[in-house]
């Protein structure tokens, strides 16, 4: 099997145009998914028996602390990429990874926050998976702090994938806490292994939001690494270039 | 390039090197040890020193205690060697860079977290614990400190490049220490208590062999990453 096609993905012109021509086929589906989801949640979901409507949060909760996770994951292989074959899109990728990953778990917890309210009546609890949460909070800022520290890019990319990879070890210990303290946060009802408790009427919904989540983060991930990648060749000829046809399209 | 020593030898005299510095300089490692003593008498001067009180939170102090002088031992890591070029030596030289790393990390975990360790029961008892629980509570402290010390290595490394080092170390260092932590505490609240503890300790010595194996090569891949 020939890698061209891999190896032509290293070359920023190549990624610039190419993330162009997909982030579309991402954002637009997020958009109708989230539409079909949000009002599966919110209205055509039935009301669940002990948490009457305050359940409905987890149309929004939930999938962002799963999208929380994942995008650490793509963070940290496309960190671990970039650290291998020494690709410097893959390291953009990483960059984009970040902010977007903090964004996931700051409305995962403040989601968690609004919903413990009034369901445990408390604000906050010092329960091991929402403190996972919070660290993997901790995470993206030491991520993002160590890049900052660091004045040259190829060495805050290749510093800051090793801190990637390393930290990779939290998002296993996020998964398995649940299981390992058992304490006040419910265990989990969809990812099981004798299959999800939870009905197929509040189901479909929370599968739809969390594909429209999904398709949102490919979305911005692309939009970000595009950008990432213009700053790092800022001052290239292909930059000039390409921005020159955008302004003389959008004229036209 | 053939090495002239073996590894063993060069590890061993990376060893007697750090402690014969160590011991030229004992403010280095001394200074995290009456960190240590400082933080855990903090505890009752500002609660009220009722002995049942200082108990329930004699693992909570030792803890943050020694997570936090760990950190603060954790400069002198490889900030000396990195300025004056031995790591650039050792960097160069035919021996495998991560075995000389933790050597390195292995020196100063005995300079730091032993004695951390050692002083850590000291600590516990002082703070209401039963004398008979020492050796119990002793456990825990060594893996986790030798647990930080590994942890700490790598985070040093990565820091060693960055422009202000100190509250960015504290940032990489405790979201990854926080496993260690939870069982350590964990442990020795079930030691001061006179319980087995057998079942967190197990988890820490874990997370420490874990450490043993992976963190030597990614602290060397973040030092060599920092040093060029």
């Amino acid at each position: 099997m020939s890698w061209a096609w891999f190896h032509r993905f290293g070359s920023p012109p190549y990624f610039y145009w190419v993330a162009g021509k997909i982030a579309p086929w991402f954002g637009w589906p997020s958009l109708v998914l989230l539409l079909i989801g949000l009002y599966g949640g919110l209205v055509l979901a039935p009301v669940d028996y002990f948490q009457s409507d305050a359940y409905r949060i987890i149309y929004v909760h939930v999938p962002a602390s799963w999208l929380a996770l994942l995008t650490y994951s793509t963070m940290a292989i496309s960190a671990a990429i970039g650290l291998i074959w020494r690709i410097k899109i893959a390291h953009a990728v990483a960059v984009a990874c970040a902010g977007v990953g903090a964004g996931f778990t700051i409305v995962s917890l403040a989601t968690g926050m609004i919903w413990g309210k009034p369901t445990w009546g408390a604000w906050w609890a010092w329960d091991p998976r929402i403190v996972s949460q919070l660290f993997l909070l901790f995470f993206f800022a030491g991520y993002t702090g160590l890049r900052a520290a660091i004045d040259d890019t190829d060495r805050a990319d290749r510093a800051s994938a090793v801190l990637a990879i390393v930290g990779i070890v939290n998002v296993p210990i996020v998964r398995y806490s649940v299981d390992w303290w058992n304490s006040l946060h419910q265990a989990p009802s969809v990812m099981r292994a004798d299959g999800p408790t939870i009905s197929w009427s509040m189901l479909w919904p929370l599968l739809t939001m969390a594909l429209a989540y999904t398709f949102y983060f490919g979305w911005i991930m692309l939009v970000r690494a595009r950008a990432e990648v213009l700053r790092r060749d800022r001052g290239s000829n292909w930059v000039r270039e390409a921005l020159t046809n955008e302004a003389a399209g959008a004229r036209s | 390039m053939k090495p002239l020593a073996s590894t063993a030898t060069a590890f061993a005299s990376v060893v007697k090197r750090d402690l014969l510095q160590a011991a030229r300089r004992p403010g280095e490692w001394l200074q995290p040890l009456a960190f240590f003593v400082i933080v855990t008498v903090l505890f009752p001067l500002s609660l009220d020193p009722e002995m049942a009180r200082l108990r329930y939170l004699a693992p909570a102090a030792l803890w943050v205690a020694l997570l936090l002088s760990s950190l603060l031992a954790l400069e002198f890591l490889f900030r000396e060697d990195a300025r004056d070029g031995t790591l650039e030596q050792f960097a160069l030289s035919a021996q495998p860079f991560a075995a000389l790393i933790f050597a390195k990390t292995a020196t100063h975990w005995l300079l730091t977290g032993l004695p951390l360790s050692l002083v850590g029961p000291l600590a516990a008892i002082s703070l209401g614990a039963p004398p008979e629980s020492a050796l119990p509570v002793l456990w825990p402290l060594l893996l986790g400190s030798l647990s930080m010390s590994l942890i700490g290595s790598i985070c040093a490394g990565l820091t060693l490049g960055a422009r202000r080092g100190g509250a960015l170390l504290s940032l990489l260092v405790l979201p990854l220490a926080m496993p260690t932590l939870v069982f350590g505490a964990r442990a020795v609240q079930l030691a001061i208590a006179g319980e087995g503890a057998a079942g967190p300790l197990y988890l820490l010595g874990a997370l420490t062999v874990l450490g043993l194996t992976l963190a030597p090569l990614a602290a060397a891949a973040a030092v060599r990453i920092s040093l060029e």
